[in-house]
Formats: C-alpha cells, sequence, structure tokens
C-alpha cells in the first residue's frame, strides 16, 4: 500500500501524460480536483489488487467527455460522487473501493479526487494500462465483464442509470447522455468483485504513472537525461529521435486524426518516422515498416525536456523522442486486437510487438 | 508626420523617430527606476538628435516592461475581487487553484463563486441571481476592494453573462473597476480568469504610470496621443492600456520582431534579438509574431491570453567564457558589459571578447584579447552559432527557407551569412529594431468562438467571424481601408460527435492618424 498526498499528484499527472500517448485528455484540471480534495478530506491509500477480498464491490471512476469543455466548464466533486451514490443505490450496495479506469490522461487523477472525498482506498491497476478513447476498449470486456449498469452524473443533480446489453452499446448510450449533460460528465461504472477485478486488472500501473512522473522530476533536477530516465522507469525502448517536419490533422466524427512525421536526427539520421493519430498515436512507421502500433503505447515527448507531447502540441521544428512502452500481454491476444489492434481504427496493418521491431 | 517608439527594456530604453516608413533618428538610454525620466530623456534625445519639437509628433508609442515587473517582483499591486459565474459547477476547483504559495500570499484576492456560466452549446448552466451578484459587490465595497474580476464559464464564446453581471455590480458600487476574463484571454476558464486577475491587480499601478507618462509627455510640450504596444505587437490607446495593462506585459520580444520585419521587409522568418544576457527567438508569420497556443505561465501563475511565442537561450553578449573556452553562458555580465569585458578594460572574458579575438568583430580594445588564441575563439565563435542554429531549428514553422533577420545590440556574435539553412540577414538600424517595431505597431482585433460546422458551412461561420472583427477593429482606431487578416485558426473540439469546431480570427489595421 502507498499513501499519495497531494504533492504525489504532480507526479501522477505528468506519468498520466506520457501514458496518455498523446491523447486522453490534459490531467491538470483533475490534477487540482485531486489536490484539492486531498487538502481538504486526506490523502488517498492506494492498495495492491491482490489485498482485495473475493467479495469487495469495486466501481470504475472517471470522467466522460471532450477535454476541451473540461478546461472551461470545470470539474466539481459533487457529481462524481453523485455517480458513485447513485450506482450504489442502483446496486443496493456500498462499494469497497475505487479504480481508474484508465491509467493515462485526464482519467489517471480524476479518481484520486473521488477517493479522498469518499474516505475509500483506489486500486493500484487499471484495466488498460493507458489511455483509450471509448469504454468497451477495456480489458474487463475481454473477461466479459459487464460496463453496465453505470451511472453518469452532471453538476446540476441529474444522474442516470444504464443498462445496456453489452459494453459498445454502454458506450454509445453514455456518449449520447454525455452531450445532453454538456458535454462533460462523471461516471461510476464497471461494477465488479473483487475476484473479477483481480481477473482483468493490470496490476500497479498506477505506481507505473507516479514512477515515470518522478523519474522525469529526478533527472530534470540532476541534469540528467530525461528520456533515458523515461525508458528505465517505463520498460520501454526508443523508437526514433528527431525533428518533426510536418503535421497533418483532419476532423471527423469528434475525432482528431492526423499523422507527424520525424526526420531522424543523430543515430536516427537519414530514416523518417510517421506517427498516425487518432487522438492516441497509433502507428509508428518508418516507410512501409511497422515499428510500433496499438494497443503497445507509443509516445511522444520533447528531446531536452522530457515533456510528453500531445498531438495537438505536435508541430514542425520541436525535437521529439518517440517510446514504444509493450502493452499489457492481455491486450495481444486475439480478442484484445480486435477490440483495440490497428484495424479497429482503420488502419490496414498487422499488429507488430513494440520489442521485436528494428 | 513623425511617430516616435519608445522600447523600455531592463537595462536600456531605446527610442526611434519615424517618418512615415523612413527611420529618421534612433537612440540608446538608460532605463531609470521611475521610467518616466528614462521615457522623457530617450524622447528628448532623439528628437534633438533629429532637430525637430516635441511638438511635431503625430503619435507616440512606448512599449513598456514595467508591470510585468511589478508582476514577478509582486511590488504595487491591488487588492481584488474575484467573481465566478459557474454555480453549480467547478466548485471543486475555485479560483486561484495551482496558483504558487507565494502568489497566493503576496495578492490580497477576495473571491466568491455564484449562480451562472454557460454549456459549450449557449444554454445556461444557470441564470444570474442578482441579489448574490450585488452581495459581493457590496462586501467588495465595504473591504475597500476597488478592482472586481468577473469570470464565467465559457465566456469566451459568450459575453453577456459578464456583461450582465458587471451591470448589476455598478449598480451598487459605481467606482469599481470592472475587468471581464472575457477581455483578456481565451477558452481555459481557469487560465482566462487568471489572467483577469494578474490584470486587475495591477489596475492602480497602470492608471498611476500611464498619468505619469501622460502628464511627462505634455510638459515635455507632446500633445499627440500616446499609445502602448501589447503582447501581439499591436497598439492599444492610453486610456485602454491603463485598463487592461496585462496586454502589454510581454510587449519588449515583440516590437523587437515586428521592427525586424519592417526594418528587413521580411514578412515571414526566424528573428533572433540578441542582448547581453539573452536571445530571444521567435517566428515571424505574415509579419506577426506566432502565438503561444497553450498556457503560459506569468510570474508562476498559468495564463492564456495572446503572448509571443518566444524561445530564450542563455547566450548574449555578456555571456561568460570559461578561461579554457569550453563553456559559454548562461550566466552574464549583463548591464556591465561596458564596464567588465576584456576589450572595455575590464577583467571578465565575455562572447563579445571572443568576437573581437576571432577578428569577427571591432570593439573596444581589440589588444586586450590579442593573448587569445584566434583559431581556438573562432571555434568558439562556430560553437555560438552552432547553438543559435539549434535554437532556430527549434523555432522553425515549417520546412520552406526563411530569413533569419538578427537584432539587437549582441548581434556581434553572428559572422556566418548562414545559420544552419537559413540565409542570415542584419538590417540597418538592427540595434533599435525593438523601439522601431514599437513606433510602427499597428491596432489589432479578434474573435474565438466555437462553432457547429454541421448547422453552418465553415466558410460561413468564419465570415460571419470576420465581419465582427472588422467591426472591433474599426472601433479600436484602424483605417477601415487597411485592415487585413492576420490568422484564421480552427480547431475541432475532440472526443464528442458533431462538427463542433473551434474557430478564431485575428486581424489588424494601420492606426488612422490625422495631421
Amino acid at each position: 500500500m502507498k499513501i499519495i498526498d497531494a504533492a504525489d499528484l504532480e507526479a501522477i499527472a505528468l506519468g498520466g501524460a506520457v501514458y496518455g500517448t498523446g491523447g486522453g485528455g490534459d490531467p491538470y484540471i483533475g490534477k487540482l480536483l485531486a489536490q484539492n480534495a486531498i487538502r481538504k478530506s486526506g490523502s488517498v491509500h492506494l492498495i495492491d489488487v491482490e489485498s482485495l477480498a473475493d467479495d469487495a464491490l469495486v466501481f470504475e471512476v472517471g470522467g466522460i467527455g471532450a477535454p476541451t469543455i473540461v478546461i472551461e466548464r470545470l470539474a466539481s466533486l459533487a457529481p462524481l460522487l453523485n455517480a458513485v451514490e447513485a450506482l450504489e443505490t442502483h446496486l443496493g450496495r456500498r462499494v469497497t473501493a475505487l479504480m481508474s479506469g484508465e491509467a493515462g490522461g485526464l482519467n489517471s487523477t480524476i479518481p484520486f479526487a473521488a477517493a479522498s472525498a469518499l474516505g475509500l482506498p483506489l486500486l493500484d491497476g487499471d484495466p488498460i494500462g493507458r489511455a483509450f478513447p471509448e469504454l468497451q476498449m477495456s480489458l474487463c470486456t475481454l473477461q466479459g465483464i459487464a460496463a453496465s449498469p453505470l451511472a453518469l452524473a452532471d453538476e446540476k443533480g441529474n444522474s442516470v442509470i444504464i443498462d445496456a446489453h453489452n459494453n459498445a452499446t454502454a458506450e454509445r448510450f453514455a456518449r449520447s447522455i454525455t452531450i445532453d449533460m454538456g458535454g462533460s460528465v462523471f461516471g461510476a461504472l464497471y461494477p465488479m468483485s473483487g475476484a473479477q477485478v483481480k481477473k482483468a486488472l493490470i496490476r500497479g500501473s498506477i505506481s507505473r504513472l507516479l514512477d515515470a512522473g518522478y523519474a522525469l522530476f529526478n533527472a530534470r533536477a540532476k541534469h540528467a537525461d530525461p528520456v533515458q530516465a523515461l525508458l528505465q522507469a517505463s520498460g520501454g525502448r526508443l523508437l526514433h529521435a528527431g525533428k518533426v517536419t510536418s503535421v497533418e490533422r483532419a476532423t471527423g466524427g469528434g475525432f482528431v486524426r492526423g499523422h507527424a512525421d520525424i526526420e531522424g536526427l543523430d543515430g536516427y539520421a537519414g530514416g523518417c518516422l510517421r506517427l498516425s493519430f487518432q487522438n492516441e498515436f497509433l502507428l509508428a512507421r518508418r516507410g512501409d515498416r511497422v515499428l510500433a502500433s496499438t494497443p503497445d503505447l507509443i509516445c511522444a515527448v520533447d528531446s531536452e525536456t522530457g515533456e510528453p507531447i500531445t498531438n495537438e502540441k505536435m508541430r514542425f521544428g520541436l525535437r521529439v523522442a518517440v517510446l514504444g512502452i509493450p502493452c499489457d500481454a492481455a491486450w495481444r491476444s486475439d480478442a484484445g486486437l480486435a477490440l483495440a489492434g490497428p484495424r479497429y481504427f482503420g488502419h490496414d496493418v498487422d499488429f507488430v510487438p513494440v520489442e521485436l521491431s528494428r | 508626420m513623425y511617430r516616435v517608439g519608445i522600447d523600455v527594456g531592463g537595462t536600456n530604453t531605446d527610442a526611434a523617430l519615424m517618418q512615415g516608413r523612413r527611420v529618421v533618428h534612433a537612440v540608446k538610454t538608460p532605463t531609470t527606476a521611475d521610467v518616466t525620466t528614462g521615457v522623457l530623456e530617450a524622447l528628448r534625445q532623439v528628437t534633438a538628435g533629429a532637430g525637430i519639437a516635441a511638438a511635431q509628433l503625430g503619435a507616440v508609442m512606448i512599449g513598456t516592461t514595467h508591470f510585468i515587473n511589478a508582476l514577478v517582483e509582486r511590488r504595487r499591486l491591488a487588492a481584488v475581487g474575484v467573481l465566478r459565474l459557474a454555480l453549480p459547477t467547478t466548485t471543486a476547483i475555485p479560483p486561484l487553484s495551482g496558483w504558487p504559495e507565494e502568489m497566493r500570499a503576496a495578492l490580497n484576492v477576495h473571491s466568491r463563486m455564484v449562480d451562472g456560466g454557460l454549456e459549450v452549446d449557449g444554454r445556461e448552466i444557470a441564470p444570474l441571481v442578482p441579489r448574490q451578484i450585488q452581495d459581493f459587490a457590496t462586501d467588495c465595497s465595504r473591504r475597500g476592494i476597488r478592482h472586481l474580476v468577473v469570470s464565467g464559464v465559457f465566456s469566451a464564446l459568450d459575453d453577456s453573462q459578464e456583461r450582465a453581471a458587471a451591470q448589476l455590480i455598478r449598480e451598487v458600487y459605481p467606482t469599481a473597476q470592472i475587468t471581464l476574463s472575457s477581455q483578456i484571454g481565451q477558452m481555459g476558464l481557469l487560465e482566462r480568469e487568471n489572467a483577469a486577475i494578474l490584470n486587475a491587480a495591477l489596475g492602480d499601478l497602470a492608471q498611476l504610470t500611464v498619468d505619469a507618462f501622460a502628464a511627462a509627455l505634455r510638459a515635455a510640450g507632446v500633445s499627440a496621443p500616446f499609445f502602448l504596444t501589447q503582447n501581439d505587437g499591436t497598439l492599444m490607446s492610453a486610456a485602454t492600456a491603463a485598463r487592461f495593462p496585462i496586454m502589454t506585459v510581454s510587449s519588449g520580444p515583440t516590437n523587437s520582431m515586428r521592427g525586424a520585419a519592417f526594418l528587413s521587409g521580411c514578412a515571414d522568418a526566424i528573428v533572433v534579438d540578441i542582448g547581453g544576457t539573452t536571445s530571444d527567438i521567435g517566428a515571424l508569420v505574415k509579419g506577426f509574431p506566432r502565438q503561444a497556443g497553450l498556457a503560459v505561465e506569468l510570474a508562476g501563475v498559468r495564463t492564456n491570453f495572446r503572448m509571443p511565442d518566444v524561445y530564450c537561450v542563455g547566450l548574449g553578449g555578456g555571456s561568460l567564457v570559461s578561461p579554457d573556452l569550453a563553456s559559454i553562458g548562461p550566466q552574464s555580465v549583463g548591464y556591465r558589459l561596458t564596464s567588465d569585458a576584456l576589450v572595455f578594460g575590464g577583467s571578465t572574458l565575455t562572447a563579445s571578447d571572443l568576437a573581437v579575438a576571432a577578428g569577427l568583430a571591432q570593439l573596444g580594445e581589440a589588444a586586450a584579447v590579442a593573448h587569445l588564441d584566434r583559431q581556438q575563439a573562432r571555434a568558439c565563435m562556430d560553437r555560438i552559432q552552432q547553438r543559435l542554429s539549434d535554437a532556430i531549428e527549434r523555432v522553425r514553422t515549417s520546412a520552406a527557407i526563411v530569413p533569419v533577420v538578427i537584432v539587437g545590440g549582441g548581434s556581434i556574435l553572428v559572422s556566418a551569412d548562414r545559420l544552419g539553412e537559413l540565409p542570415v540577414v542584419i538590417p540597418p538600424h538592427h540595434g533599435a529594431a525593438n523601439a522601431v517595431g514599437a513606433a510602427m505597431a499597428q491596432v489589432s482585433a479578434q474573435e474565438d468562438r466555437v462553432v457547429d460546422l454541421a448547422a453552418m458551412p465553415a466558410e460561413a461561420a468564419i465570415e460571419a467571424i470576420r465581419a465582427d472583427v472588422r467591426e472591433s477593429l474599426i472601433a479600436a482606431g484602424a483605417d477601415p481601408g487597411s485592415m487585413a487578416v492576420v490568422d484564421v485558426e480552427t480547431l475541432p473540439l475532440s472526443y464528442l460527435p458533431g462538427q463542433l469546431t473551434r474557430i478564431r480570427v485575428r486581424m489588424v489595421g494601420e492606426l488612422l492618424l490625422t495631421d
């Protein structure tokens, strides 16, 4: 078990931005929400998944909607707590522990606010190990664990329970209700028993964010190479380093799709890496060769500072290092690849494990 | 018609006298603690040097670091009342969240959140409750807080609630000085509100400073209007500057870049302003500095108003050089260059000394650096230029070959005719580029909105916004015949179906000057 205080949230937010793989929303607002909650209600106990009783009740909590709305209609605590309460009422049971739905992006920080305010422990694990855009993209889906019944709540006191026949449908319903509720809501979802949690969760993924954040802070303080520090902390490998020479974006269906070309420098001189994104970075190619692909993690950071670079910040002239981090093995199954592999996102290529790319 | 541009920097106050597009005369004078004395001295020297009378001036444009210094040093800041229109949303992240402790402690801020705010599509989160707003105003009045901020959720898209709240405040507190967040910043409530708070905190100082400038200019015989230059390189009237000092805090680098564009005739370029301690590098796009797209920190506070995107390198004419010539900067002798550098009879080895030793510049006493190895000094100068080219690469906006325009007193550090693959241009009067930039500043206006492109084609949406920007521009004093669009930015909102897209249009025009 770890005790997470307001200062640790700085590291988690930075690590969350790295594991946001270019999308997932800026963890900044979630960080402030969690820090303010922790200052008021106390630190959060981050507990091991194994320490959970099999008959425990766990909810995933987090935000759903557009990050662009979150920076304006800043989060409140009340709807987050309302969502939890609505789901508890619906199930007629009290929740034992909370968990993060995705260890990356904005939702890496928000669950800490709920855990602190409710005095509940937060699991050191999540069912994705990164950020993904749709709520059925979870190892829970692979384990046959239902996202619903789920509760959504807005800031006016409205709450909605969705009971959907499968997780993809839950995603669709949640998305359209979110728009009626102002484009950004909180949810309590994937109600699970302790036994189910143990089947689906990636262990230690919240600690990994913390480690990545502190690795970057320490490297900067010691003027060490932040990219090396990040590689060590994440177990990833350096795919490419160079300069962004072109960025193209198009929009459709609420997503920002596009690609960035990165001309190699130093050891990578002469090669050009193309990063394709749909909010998150999904594919890294050199010519026809796939170096890394979703569901493995592709992260771009500033070569000098190690600061994570989102697809929105990607622009000509930036010096970036591109890291590939292996995803959880469960994602690499046929079912996992069907749910979040390159073809799901419309890229007609096979998944190539990042550790095999050369 | 003459105009004078004055740029008040940390070390020097520069002035340039222009007639039309011609630089008649330029001077460099020391900045004074009270700012106005230095400004007047620069004005006196530049008019005397050109042999004209102050009464012949048509306009005076001043760029000053006075307000940013006040923020950084946290002095002479006024107490601020903040009213956020947002309930029932945003409660867990109240005003001042994320501020550094020292800044929060230094500023006397009294804040309250009340019903209000808008959804992304313009619906009200809640209607205003006049009683809540008037209570807040009365409370501020009782506490003697005169500078108030009104911020509302999505007010950057629709400011009607903020304006209505301001009206309600004035009814009970007529002497309140009110900053609306929508007048200052863009999307991002916290950053926009922060910028408005900093603006309000500068309120008293801004009024005093502008009054002092006005009195001093009058005493000097200037009858023309005077303006302050804004962060984006355009002008605001003295009266407006007194109300929006935050809009001037980053005018220094902008003035240099605008001056570089004007003096070199290059509209698209990389500008390197080499000073004594640092080099500021920015990209000029269509004659204007590229703006920072995301949050910018000011005195440790996240803000999001218009600021130039400038990359700063700790390398200037006064940068310290280690005895083995292995390292250069970031420490510097700064303004003591003309007394501490070897070529000026001092005992400190600086980058300027290397330039002389390498035979690339003539400055002071060359004999004082004769003991340095010429080859080694040249190698060192190459490294300096390599560092500048690396920094330039970071700032470049596209693969297009554009010139690098070098301005500022430290331009002797560049002797090459190319930096990387880009050609170097050192324009005439490069030392006074910042003052020339101030003198040639234009007026500007912009709008930032979220539009549903499913309901309206993009072209029509942009045209509607453009029409509104044109109106604001004329109100700001622009010559209607000279107005041009500087940039149109569209950014789709992610993770939502539909085609909600944020569109920002910015335009500029020449100031309408009458004889």
